[in-house]
């Protein structure tokens, strides 16, 4: 079953044909969510009423585009700040902890690497409900010591970057490592022996070599947070990111004010994707 | 190890278990002890098995339970069936530019939100959807047709969304296998089955298994697509958990729930790996 194995032709067009679905079935869901942002109706469904712009730009009710729909940006911007703070705490975090796997050989090594692989395999809504418990566990006792309410230990924005960050940190720490796993040391040495202090060599050497690998992780660490929706359902107080603000508005029922959000976020993220692809070739 | 590196490790050490201790370890373990009590009355709980009891003997959990487990299991043959030939004619049928494009392609639909995805799907099979219309048109159905809210809704809304974790593994794996190997076997007299069965299947192994293990995980923890395109009968358990902790705030309950899909999910990723020989980091890393 290789090219160089002949085949019968209709094995072929039957296999050729198999892979053709496929692709449709892979870009079915995401055509008629782009497509139905365009109907001037209320509901994202046929009959197709007519194409409009109404959806993104529109000012007056009942079709308000997505442009001057106020709760929808706010949790645009709600999201876009956690996934800015999980991005930046995971990437640190993920680097130092890549640096500890790769330079150090100490007991125990083994065990915090698969400790480390773990949050990959507990399920998202696990992972938030123990940290709600463990958050409010903390809340209340600080309260029976102190009579102090901490509100951040409350659902709220802090946990759901928290949350977030209790696994993303292990997808950056991955992706880091697999960079420096590649790196020579005995470059770093070189800077040592030109007089270089250890810090001086790992920042003016290693740092850059391993940038690729850390703006890799800042796209994905943001992408993953900004579409994360287990862990902060769970998490989540009155400031909802966008996956939950879409999520309520769905349940509700929906319009095509929701097409054009999700387009946005399809274009949105082929876009970062498209950088990442474009700074890793350069 | 000297001074200075003592001290750097010391520094490099701090984060990772600040991040594992605070956020991954501790709290679950205080959600196990949370799932083991019992509330007597307000503000006083006494140590016991009771919410395990009562998981273990209500009808409705223990069904709910088992049939996540069953249902992600299917759902995780069924992608590996549907992804196994797709990444077979990715790896080794599609040569050069064609080969990029189609893995590409692959990956475009997980970078959109879940919940794009499953809005995708609800548009297309609701009443008034798509699918509906189009069988209106050719005639095989004279009223609208509701093809929502049921579980082969939520298996195909499964399925698709993780397809991606099985496709990539299996193409990469399925990359390294040598084209004369597969010659080789065709040679000695192999016909594409055994073929297929003694030295493609072997030779992809791992792969099959990294994808398997991730598509259950993600099925087993999935909330959005059970409750957006299941129906009343597809209650999933992470419903359950959800509905315990926020809707009920029986946190006892829903911690101990919480605490039976960590354990079935631990069970069968282990189990898997057992059965093969690999280890989590060879799997994940």
């Amino acid at each position: 079953m290789i090219p160089t194995i002949p085949q019968s032709r209709g094995f072929r067009l039957i296999y050729g044909g198999y892979v053709l679905l496929f692709f449709l079935y892979l870009a079915l869901p995401l055509t008629v969510v782009a497509v139905f942002a365009f109907n001037d109706s209320q509901f994202p469904s046929l009959p197709w009423e007519g194409f409009t712009w109404n959806w993104f730009f529109g000012e007056d009710r009942p079709q308000i585009g997505v442009f001057h729909e106020r709760g929808i940006l706010r949790a645009v911007g709600t999201s876009a700040f956690v996934a800015a703070c999980v991005a930046l705490l995971s990437v640190c975090v993920g680097t130092t902890n890549a640096f500890l796997f790769n330079r150090y050989e100490f007991r125990g090594k083994g065990l915090l690497y698969v400790l480390m692989l773990l949050p990959l395999v507990i399920p998202g809504i696990v992972l938030g409900i123990s940290i709600l418990v463990f958050s409010s566990t903390l809340a209340n006792g600080i309260w029976d010591l102190a009579q102090m309410d901490i509100q951040a230990l409350r659902p709220g924005l802090l946990l759901v970057i928290l949350g977030q960050f209790s696994f993303i940190t292990t997808i950056a720490t991955l992706v880091i490592t697999a960079r420096l796993q590649k790196f020579d040391r005995t470059l770093e040495e070189a800077a040592l022996n030109l007089g270089a202090t250890r810090l001086v060599a790992v920042r003016t050497i290693t740092i850059p070599f391993l940038m690729p690998a850390m703006i890799g992780a800042v796209v994905v660490a943001f992408l993953m947070s900004f579409e994360n929706f287990n862990t902060t359902l769970m998490l989540v107080g009155s400031d909802a990111p966008l996956t939950i603000a879409m999520f309520d508005r769905l349940k509700e029922g929906s319009t095509p004010l929701l097409n054009a959000v999700s387009l946005l976020l399809m274009l949105g993220s082929s876009l970062l994707a498209l950088v990442v692809i474009l700074f890793q070739r350069r | 190890m000297r001074a200075h590196t003592r001290i750097g490790f010391i520094l490099l050490l701090t984060p990772l278990v600040l991040w594992l201790g605070l956020l991954i370890i501790i709290p679950h373990i205080d959600m196990f002890l949370i799932s083991i009590r019992e509330r007597i009355s307000f503000g006083v709980y006494e140590t016991s098995l009771a919410q395990y009891e009562k998981a273990l003997t209500e009808p409705l959990y223990l069904r709910t339970f088992w049939r996540t487990a069953v249902m992600s299991v299917l759902a995780t043959a069924i992608t590996l069936v549907i992804a196994f030939p797709v990444s077979y004619y990715i790896a080794k049928m599609a040569k050069g530019r064609l080969q990029q494009v189609l893995f590409m392609l692959c990956l475009i639909p997980f970078y959109v939100s879940e919940l794009v995805r499953t809005f995708g799907w609800m548009i297309l099979l609701r009443e008034t959807g798509l699918v509906s219309n189009l069988l209106q048109w050719a005639g095989l159905a004279d009223q609208p047709v509701e093809m929502l809210y049921n579980d082969a809704a939520m298996m195909v809304g499964l399925v698709y969304t993780s397809m991606l974790f099985m496709v990539v593994p299996l193409v990469t794996t399925l990359e390294s296998l040598d084209d004369s190997v597969i010659e080789a076997g065709y040679d000695l007299g192999g016909s594409g089955l055994s073929v297929l069965r003694e030295i493609i299947v072997p030779h992809a192994m791992p792969g099959i298994v990294s994808g398997c293990i991730v598509v259950f995980m993600l099925s087993l923890g999935n909330y959005l697509t059970p409750t957006m395109l299941g129906g009343k009968d597809s209650l999933w358990f992470t419903e359950m958990i959800y509905n315990q902790f926020i809707v009920r705030s029986n946190w006892e309950l829903g911690a101990a729930f919480g605490f039976m899909l960590l354990v079935l999910s631990s069970v069968i990723v282990w189990g898997m790996l057992r059965l093969t020989g690999r280890t989590l980091q060879e799997t994940m890393g």
